[in-house]
């Protein structure tokens, strides 16, 4: 009897498995097939021209505070930390080459883009979301406008467009950081810091960099708007969306990234 | 059987109407539940039908249908002699410039004002409206229809439900339908604010001639709205006529409907 539910019981957690192993391929499916439509209504006509730019305004404007404490922060605690380290080695002068090839190349696009995602993927998750459940998506489509058109690919493209300038802005801010505690513990001035940034940052540690912020801000958008417009289950439908856009698009990150620096280091030899 | 040649008198003189709406044969199921077999009905000019169903019986699966949200699964639709299910994309549009669709929660956008929200159907029908250069006359127009010039720069947010409603029944309005569409216009409103949702829904019948199809619980919507009624049960047209006849049916699952 004992070994029959046994058996039983590793029967059921084997299709649970398989259940779920399956919902996932499901879901990268729905996925691209959401990108591929995603590209077919941004070059066919109407353009949704000003919503672009509400969106841009909208998600550029929300995440600026945000992305502007967070790289400060970013700097001030890089230098903080590695600063005793290299001070042992005699190599403080090191410190605003090596600061801003991590925040440049790393640091910066990776946790400005995490942040990024918790504020706007779930924002976006949780709009289109209610939308959906309150039939708004529904009312926009019988008076004639596309919503995906107005809705979708309007976010998608206004997160794209803004993540990289919000990075190069976080960047800027985190490399400022840092001068502040170079200059309050070694005496380096605004000039000495910056000329040692600019000498030892090239081409191949920005465009990589650059470019691949691009692909998160895309992954986050779409993330966000797929898991809002298909949302389901009502006003619990609508958390879970939100919750769900966040963890996918920062998984969605992770993996964007290494196939980032697996290119770049075919291109450029880091 | 007075009554009963009533109807066939209203049949006879909806004869010389002009057809709006023509559902033959609907059918439409989600798995293995087959929600609607075989629903038929036809809307003439200025008639205002209610169908009555229970809850998950077809009647929101069976009016999205008929703008396109949904497509049967087999069955056509003719709307003003167009086939439905045969439009293109534009031609849909086109055709949706025709039919008011009232939601059951109002609909309305959150993130944009009462104006904003009667102004966005007109996006992509203004050439309806010839060469129109200022949307403020007719967003007042179809707002003073429902009583609510006032709210004109109000967020949804700030409306109760009743004005709500209104709101929405004055963005079905603007781009002056043919056939209005009522899903459950009363449901979740209070008694005395439904019966000023009924007497409008009557007003703006009067006011644009418009063809109505309402599904509604309401008793009290169906018996002063309606000219014909339909039970839809099992996805079927169960039983049709006005609210008389169908009230004073002996039929057990038609009595239901009006205990």
């Amino acid at each position: 009897m004992y070994c029959q539910w046994h058996n039983f019981k590793d029967v059921l957690s084997i299709m649970i498995r398989t259940i779920q192993i399956k919902s996932f391929f499901v879901e990268i499916g729905e996925l691209t097939y959401f990108a591929h439509r995603f590209f077919k209504e941004l070059f066919s006509k109407p353009f949704e021209f000003k919503e672009l730019l509400r969106q841009c305004y909208n998600i550029g404007n929300k995440s600026l505070l945000l992305v502007g404490v967070t790289g400060f922060i970013i700097g001030l605690v890089i230098t903080l930390q590695t600063r005793p380290t290299l001070e042992e080695f005699g190599a403080e002068s090191w410190m605003p080459s090596m600061v801003s090839i991590s925040i440049i190349r790393e640091i910066g696009p990776v946790i400005i883009a995490l942040t990024f995602a918790g504020r706007i993927a779930s924002g976006i998750g949780a709009e289109l979301g209610s939308m959906r459940v309150t039939e708004q998506i529904d009312a926009m489509e019988v008076s004639g406008t596309n919503p995906f058109k107005y809705l979708v690919v309007t976010r998608v493209l206004a997160a794209t467009l803004m993540l990289p300038i919000l990075v190069i802005l976080g960047d800027t801010i985190a490399l400022y950081g840092s001068y502040l505690i170079e200059n309050t513990k070694g005496d380096v001035s605004f000039q000495l810091y910056f000329n040692k940034v600019f000498n030892v940052l090239a081409f191949g540690d920005i465009i990589p960099a650059t470019i691949k912020t691009f692909f998160f801000g895309f992954a986050i958008g779409l993330v966000g708007c797929f898991k809002g417009y298909y949302c389901k289950k009502g006003t619990v439908g609508v958390g879970l969306a939100a919750n769900s856009a966040v963890v996918s698009s920062s998984m969605l990150l992770f993996v964007i990234d290494f196939i980032a620096v697996f290119v770049t280091d075919i291109f450029f030899e880091i | 059987m007075d009554e009963t040649k009533h109807t066939r008198k209203k049949a006879e003189a909806n004869k010389s109407k002009k057809l709006m709406l023509e559902i033959k044969d609907l059918r439409k199921s989600f798995g293995d539940n087959h929600v609607l077999n075989g629903f038929n009905l036809e809307l003439f000019e200025g008639e205002n039908i209610v169908i009555m169903g229970k809850s998950g019986s077809g009647k929101s699966v069976m009016i999205k249908c008929l703008v396109g949200l949904m497509a049967p699964d087999s069955g056509t639709i003719k709307i003003m002699d167009r086939n439905l299910l045969g439009l293109d994309q534009r031609a849909l549009d086109e055709l949706r410039s025709e039919i008011g669709f009232l939601f059951q929660g109002s609909a309305l956008y959150d993130s944009m004002t009462v104006k904003e929200n009667l102004e966005f159907p007109l996006r992509r029908h203004k050439h309806k409206f010839g060469d129109l250069t200022d949307t403020t006359p007719l967003v007042q127009e179809a707002l003073d229809s429902v009583g609510l010039v006032h709210a004109l720069n109000l967020m949804p947010s700030e409306l109760s439900g009743g004005m709500k409603r209104r709101v929405a029944l004055a963005r079905t309005l603007i781009l002056k339908p043919k056939i209005i569409l009522y899903d459950e216009p009363t449901s979740g409103l209070d008694p005395i604010t439904s019966k000023e949702i009924i007497e409008l829904m009557r007003s703006i019948q009067n006011k644009y001639n418009t063809s109505s199809l309402i599904i509604t619980h309401d008793v009290d919507c169906a018996r002063v709205v309606s000219e014909r009624m339909i039970l839809l049960i099992d996805g079927i047209n169960y039983a049709e006529g006005t609210f008389d006849e169908l009230k004073t049916s002996n039929d057990k699952k038609v009595k239901a409907f009006f205990k």
